[in-house]
């Protein structure tokens, strides 16, 4: 049994991600998935500091301080791409005017309610950023995470026990184990890895799934 | 004549007091207004609350404002970051207060201001530890909470070009809230790296049309850009 690695992944999530789509990618892991969207696929990514069209890395030297992406790295801009102020910015999220957003996690629970600013512990010093917008704001809201913690505790959760996000937010996560649909009906599996078996990714969750035809 | 043209920094920000509220463009330090922000830690004023995306990155701009100590309250959406240890220490001192707003709420209540709003319903943050205790409602099937607009007494905001007017264009993602700023503080002061002659931007391109802008100055291409 071989789980999926990074890049794996994000080759994953971007099979899911259709021709037109307007998309944002959280940071960190699913700024990944840009790079496994096949080039003859029209996807507009979107940066929450304000572009739509937004271009892989400048080459070195090439760099403006004043094109960034929403992890503050310089980006590019490709042919069609657009600058607008924040407001309108996050009018494109929460209007429902982005298709999809991929955001990684701390917990997602088996409901769609998720967990990924703040881990509430004591003396740790909050930040959200534009978390909380995206999560509910976008028509599909995607996670992609490793299903287990480094300590072997099942991210995708009964209910979660760091403080939420949003409610009822996500539809999809993406793990190195598997790919789980999730929303009021509890957690389905769309897929495992091979060797995996539906007893076996139960008992590494601990949370009721189902396995649809 | 109007000229809202400015000869200085430290002019433009002469007025600027002890206590004031003063909104700070910027997306980490793209369009970070940093010359403002130098000119009004020289004034020496202090017990500012600030409001920016971020609490400081680095140690210019909003950073050295708080390293300089001369801030009270920071509202903002994401103040800890790799380099905001200005920020942290102080916070961990118990020296600033912090007012934590998801990203597009801060957006929106910035907006809100500007356009003369006495609050707005926004689904950002319902259910979460962020909307504690603040009025909700459902409307249409779909769950809101109650925000109020943010005021300020000063913006200070960089754009790429201004005119005497006011009218202003921006460079790229540096114009993240200086569009919004502009219109919420009562007056908006503007440094930019070229004032041109009043009809040389196109009308068509404007982004912040000169009635939100009450001083600009002229610094010259930035550093940054220039090396």
């Amino acid at each position: 049994m071989k789980r999926l690695d990074r890049d794996a992944m994000a080759a994953r999530v971007a099979r899911d991600i259709p021709e037109g789509a307007y998309v944002n990618l959280g940071i960190g892991l699913p700024t990944r998935v840009a790079d496994f969207l096949p080039v003859d696929r029209e996807v507009v990514l979107q940066s929450e500091n304000g572009l739509l069209g937004m271009g892989p890395a400048p080459a070195a030297g090439d760099e403006d301080p004043e094109l960034i992406n929403a992890g503050k790295q310089p980006v590019t801009l490709l042919a069609g791409g657009a600058f607008f102020h924040h407001a309108d910015s996050f009018a494109m999220m929460r209007g429902g005017h982005i298709d999809i957003c991929v955001l990684g996690a701390f917990q997602v629970s088996v409901h769609g309610d998720l967990a990924n600013w703040h881990t509430g512990a004591p003396g740790a010093i909050p930040a959200v950023g534009g978390a909380m917008d995206l999560a509910i704001g976008a028509k599909r809201t995607f996670v992609m995470m490793d299903l287990l913690t480094r300590e072997g505790q099942s991210k995708l959760v009964e209910a979660c026990s760091y403080p939420l996000t949003g409610l009822a937010c996500v539809s999809r996560i993406y793990t190195d184990h598997a790919v789980f649909d999730v929303g009021p009906e509890g957690a389905s599996v769309v897929e495992m890895i091979d060797g995996l078996t539906l007893d076996a990714l139960q008992g590494l969750t601990g949370v009721p799934l189902r396995m649809d035809a | 004549m109007i000229d809202k043209s400015v000869a200085s920094v430290r002019a433009a920000v002469a007025d600027i007091g002890d206590g004031a509220s003063v909104m700070i463009g910027g997306f980490g330090t793209a369009g970070m207004p940093d010359e403002l922000i130098e000119a009004l830690i020289d004034r020496g004023v202090g017990d500012l609350t600030i409001i920016n995306n971020n609490a400081g990155n680095g140690e210019t701009g909003v950073a050295a404002l708080i390293k300089a100590g001369r801030v009270r309250k920071i509202i903002c959406s994401f103040p800890r970051q790799s380099d905001s240890h200005h920020f942290d220490a102080r916070y961990r001192a118990g020296e600033i207060e912090l007012e934590l707003v998801p990203q597009g709420n801060l957006a929106a209540r910035i907006q809100a201001a500007g356009a003369g709003l006495g609050a707005i319903f926004t689904p950002t943050g319902y259910g979460t530890l962020l909307a504690e205790g603040k009025e909700t409602r459902r409307i249409d099937g779909r769950d809101y909470v109650l925000e109020y607009p943010i005021h300020a007494d000063f913006a200070l905001i960089k754009a790429h070009r201004a005119d005497r007017w006011g009218n202003l264009v921006y460079r790229k993602t540096a114009r993240n809230f200086g569009p919004i700023m502009a219109m919420a503080a009562r007056t908006a002061i503007v440094q930019v790296d070229e004032i041109v002659p009043l009809g040389s931007l196109d009308p068509e391109t404007v982004v912040t049309p000169g009635i939100f802008v009450q001083r600009v100055v002229a610094l010259g291409a930035s550093v940054a850009r220039a090396a």
